[in-house]
């Protein structure tokens, strides 16, 4: 895959960095020109995975999430989002829409499902005890200016 | 993240602006709580026209205060969401809970 550009950065599990999490991302794919859905899209998508490795990942504790976006060759989008908490015993329970382990937090369950439905492709590696990596894809269309 | 509680013909309307995500959704379900257990208003219509993001945590909050309001007798409703927001409440199936206008 060729990369045209990317960003990495990281942000400690304050919950008040997942605005800070998007807002890093829409400015870097500005340069892509994005449709304004497709940066809803993805704005949402990385909000519910920065979420996620917040709340579920370091459950209790602090810890750092790393991201990495790429601008590739034909328009696609590649975001990791990687925390190295508790990490997801059963990534397929995980997955299903619904199911969430903090209820208390009023936590819908439908992350993943967000993620699934605004981006391309989804992939989800976890190790119990070392932490989560989300990746995902998104193709921008081609839109006359 | 502001959020402004009017009265229009007995229903109480709740302004929310700016983003709903899981950081703000603390807040705002602090403060609806209180204003629906003190006033338990009959309906509670959740405006979002002043939504300028809104992920999955918005879902939990609007669920949860459909719970409370249910409890306390009443119902919620949720009024001009735009249409970004209205493809996620579409897709956490809401609206057969919900009256959405």
């Amino acid at each position: 895959m060729e990369i045209l550009n990317e960003i990495k950065f990281s942000l400690p599990s304050h919950s008040v960095n997942e605005s800070t999490a998007r807002a890093v991302v829409s400015s870097f794919l500005v340069q892509a020109d994005p449709t304004v859905e497709e940066l809803s899209d993805i704005r949402t998508a990385v909000s519910e995975a920065v979420t996620n490795a917040i709340v579920h990942g370091y459950r209790g504790s602090f810890g750092k999430v790393d991201i990495s976006v790429k601008l590739l060759a034909g328009r696609e989008i590649y975001i990791r989002i990687k925390d190295c908490g508790c990490g997801i015993p059963d990534v397929k329970k995980a997955m299903e829409p619904l199911y969430t382990t903090a209820p208390e937090e009023e936590r819908s369950g439908l992350g993943f499902s967000v993620m699934e439905s605004f981006m391309d492709k989804l992939t989800v590696r976890s190790v119990t005890g070392k932490g989560t990596t989300v990746t995902m894809r998104k193709r921008l269309k081609v839109h006359g200016r | 993240m502001a959020l402004d509680i009017t009265s229009e013909n007995g229903a109480a309307i709740a302004h929310i602006s700016g983003e709903i995500d899981h950081h703000t959704a603390r807040a705002l379900r602090t403060d609806l709580d209180r204003f629906i257990i003190a006033m338990q208003p009959d309906i509670l219509a959740i405006d979002l026209s002043g939504i300028t993001f809104m992920d999955s945590s918005g879902i939990g909050l609007i669920m949860g205060r459909c719970k409370l309001m249910k409890e306390c007798g009443g119902r919620i409703e949720i009024r001009s969401p735009q249409p970004y927001i209205r493809r996620v409440l579409r897709l956490s199936g809401i609206e057969r809970l919900v009256r959405i206008t």
